[in-house]
């Protein structure tokens, strides 16, 4: 009988030994299929974002022979101030280029012509003869922004094939472009401007520095306020709160408040900083107080699951000793959990660094050329800054537009590195 | 480490506090909200402004014209912005709740800036299109007249612009276009669809006897998947026109004049979608563009009288101007001329 029930479950046992391995095994292929999946997924992002992108690190750049006609900025030679400011400085890059291609004339074919140099040239002229106003009379070879087309023509990405109505380059414009580039006073090199101006409307001229000089005020202001608060918040939620309907309705809230939409944080902040408090408008401050109330209920989650982490033995010991709550908490507790707190915080951070939603209400999704000052100047971030390129018509944006989504991801990135080295450098483990 | 705390804290508090108190003193540069259409227009003009050095580069949102309008009429005071872009003429009913946050609608100075039109296109290796705005509400429109009996509505029976017009090629409806939200789709349909429908004489006359049912009628633009609400952002029209040669889409001129190489405009009642028919309005689809000034805060924030100087002048709005090479389709020189000294009498 009881030998009987043995062959039986052993019979029982062997007939679903190959069923449970296969369900192993498919279960194991479908995990690995998952992994691939987001592999691939994340290598297309990448492939897709750096392969437009990387161009926009390059520009093209337009070597010409200036002369500093004193007939044309400064006829009286007063040399006065006023007289500088006001002066047509693109009447010398025009003489440069009409130097350099004597044979063409006419209006029309001249405007062409003029239409290969940025127009931050005559600024850059500008400034340097302000600076300098004794160069006036002199002759200097200095380089320039070429316009954003030629720049595009440089990199292939302009047609010469098509009919020239198609083109937004004309043959003769082509034809310059090329003489220049024979001769060496056109060439693509590092695009520096990228990484030192503000935002322009000439997809030459724009840079991602007035943008990530915004994420930083921004993110400080955040860091500042939600980091202290965020933690005093867990430490007495977890250490000193009784436990008690309130808690448990405050807790569940905070739960709750992790999951709603980013937008509606935008609305509050309209609604209490900006029409109750008056405060100003597009300002990096306010950007930073609403991205608080969006990161404190992640760092306070996260700050109470490293609290939590704590064996209670630590906190027993320090009794023990005759520590008070607050240094049982100070001295103790806090340092073992910071590790956690710090990534929940990063995280936070990184998370807080991607919005836009909740900035539009607030009006930092502007226009703005001048690199932010301070807290209260009108600033753009990051990700609103990719969002106003790729609503942009001209076609060179769209590398910039690329360029920004790499520099964003750097961001990320080094912050996410962070949090790992951070977790990894003080975690320890019970 | 905790007794750090209050020291960290004063610090921080008087490093907020102080700067918010900073920036309410005052405000030296100007604000601009509204147009998403508008935006590249004011933007260009803010950043020559900004450049001449005078003055610091006003700050220019893009809200949309109606949410703009809004925060216009907010009120007057330093936290409300100068300047509006509207895509659209203002409306009364914008007007008396600007009237009642103290913005008189004397107050408010309205300057046309040029027009912009609006185009159907599709991608330069598909066929060229030649479309009447008759045609374009027959294969949009969620009704239509039924063939078979004029006077009576049937759902959209067409799948393929041959049905619509046998002259058309036979390749399925699919348009891409703006979503209720964007004032392109208002324009558009005020322009196109209500004309096209307007062809049908019963229901043109329905405007005059039942302006509600000839809207209901006129502006319905087909769910079915014949028209597809592609977002706000024209360059991913733009890009999906590229990948699909069959599909048309509907934006902003400037975003065709940008990608000349990969689309073509198709014309509309004979007429193609190119500067001169649009600055000429002989092309059909064509709406004037506006910005609106708060005359109140004029003299209070620097420089308001010197930015309309330049955005009115003819190096920036006139034929030749820098606008013009953004997309902006520039009014007459006459035109132009009674603008700016409008404008510029105005604003003082």
């Amino acid at each position: 009988m009881s030998s009987r029930t043995a062959a039986d479950t052993r019979l029982l046992v062997e007939k679903s030994l190959r069923r449970r391995a296969w369900a192993e095994r498919r279960f194991r292929a479908y995990g690995l299929g998952a992994v691939l999946l987001g592999v691939v997924f994340v290598f297309f992002l990448f492939a897709s974002i750096i392969s437009k992108g990387y161009t926009a690190f390059l520009q093209a750049r337009v070597t010409l022979d200036i002369f500093y006609d004193p007939a044309a900025i400064d006829p009286e030679g007063t040399r006065q101030a006023e007289t500088l400011a006001m002066a047509n400085y693109s009447a010398l890059v025009r003489a440069a280029l009409r130097e350099k291609f004597p044979e063409i004339e006419g209006n029309a074919r001249r405007r062409a012509l003029y239409a290969l140099v940025s127009s931050s040239a005559a600024f850059e002229l500008q400034h340097r003869v302000q600076a300098d106003p004794s160069l006036l009379g002199q002759r200097q070879r200095l380089s320039f922004l070429a316009a954003a087309n030629v720049d595009q023509l440089l990199k292939g990405k302009i047609d010469r094939r098509l009919p020239e109505a198609n083109r937004v380059l004309t043959d003769q414009q082509i034809a310059c472009a090329d003489k220049l580039v024979n001769d060496g006073q056109l060439k693509l090199r590092f695009n520096s401007a990228f990484f030192t101006g503000g935002d322009s409307r000439e997809p030459e001229q724009a840079g991602v520095w007035g943008a990530v000089v915004g994420s930083m005020y921004t993110l400080a202001v955040t860091l500042l306020l939600s980091f202290p608060i965020g933690v005093a918040a867990a430490i007495y939620l977890e250490e000193f709160a009784p436990r008690n309907r309130w808690t448990d309705l405050i807790e569940v809230n905070i739960n709750n408040l992790a999951a709603v939409p980013s937008i509606v944080f935008g609305l509050l902040g309209l609604a209490m900083f900006l029409n109750f408090f008056g405060m100003p408008r597009s300002a990096p401050l306010v950007g930073g107080f609403v991205l608080t109330l969006l990161t404190l209920p992640t760092i306070i989650i996260a700050s109470r699951a490293a609290l939590k982490a704590v064996p209670p033995s630590i906190r027993e010991a320090a009794f023990g000793m005759g520590a008070s709550r607050l240094q049982m908490v100070g001295h103790h507790v806090l340092p073992l959990a910071m590790p956690g707190i710090l990534t929940g915080t990063i995280i936070g951070m990184a998370r807080a660094l991607g919005e836009t939603a909740p900035l539009l209400m607030i009006g930092m999704v502007a226009f703005i050329v001048n690199v932010p000052r301070s807290l209260a100047d009108p600033a753009t971030v990051l990700p609103v800054q990719i969002y106003l390129w790729a609503d942009s018509s001209e076609r060179a944006f769209l590398e910039r537009t690329s360029a920004a989504i790499i520099v964003l991801l750097a961001f990320l990135i080094v912050m996410n590195a962070a949090a790992v080295i951070l977790r990894n450098r003080f975690e320890r483990r019970w | 480490m905790i007794r750090k705390v209050p020291l960290a804290a004063a610090m921080l508090s008087s490093l907020l506090f102080g700067s918010v108190a900073m920036a309410q003193s005052g405000r030296d540069y100007i604000t601009v909200v509204g147009s998403s259409t508008v935006y590249p227009f004011t933007t260009t003009v803010a950043e020559q402004f900004g450049k001449a050095g005078k003055f610091k580069t006003p700050k220019v949102e893009s809200t949309g014209t109606g949410g703009g309008i809004k925060l216009f009429c907010g009120g007057v005071g330093v936290q409300h912005p100068d300047i509006v872009n509207a895509s659209r003429a203002i409306k009364t009913a914008e007007l008396e709740a600007c009237a009642k946050a103290g913005v008189a609608a004397k107050d408010i100075v309205e300057i046309m800036i040029g027009y912009d039109g609006i185009v159907v296109a599709s991608s330069s290796k598909g066929k060229p299109y030649k479309l009447t705005r008759r045609d374009i509400y027959l294969g949009l429109a969620k009704q239509i007249p039924d063939p078979a009996n004029p006077s009576a509505l049937i759902p959209n029976p067409n799948k393929t612009w041959n049905q619509v017009n046998k002259a058309l090629p036979a390749d399925k409806i699919e348009v891409l276009g703006p979503p209720p939200t964007s004032g392109t789709r208002d324009a558009f349909v005020e322009m196109v669809m209500e004309a096209g429908c307007s062809t049908f004489p019963w229901i043109k006359s329905l405007k005059e006897v039942d302006e509600s049912r000839y809207k209901r009628v006129c502006d319905a633009m087909r769910e079915d998947g014949g028209y597809v609400e592609a977002g706000e952002n024209d360059n991913l029209i733009v890009q999906k026109l590229e990948a699909n040669p069959k599909a048309l889409g509907i934006f902003g001129y400037s975003f065709l004049e940008e990608n000349i190489s990969q689309l073509q405009g198709a014309t509309v009642d004979g007429v193609a979608p190119v500067f001169d028919n649009i600055a000429s309005l002989k092309y059909p689809v064509s709406r004037p563009l506006f910005i609106y000034v708060k005359k109140a805060h004029v003299g209070v924030i620097p420089g308001i009288r010197e930015f309309i100087a330049e955005y009115v002048s003819d190096r920036a709005m006139g034929g030749e101007g820098y606008l013009a090479d953004k997309g902006l389709v520039p009014m007459s020189a006459g035109d132009l001329a009674k603008v700016r000294s409008s404008a510029l009498a105005r604003i003082k």
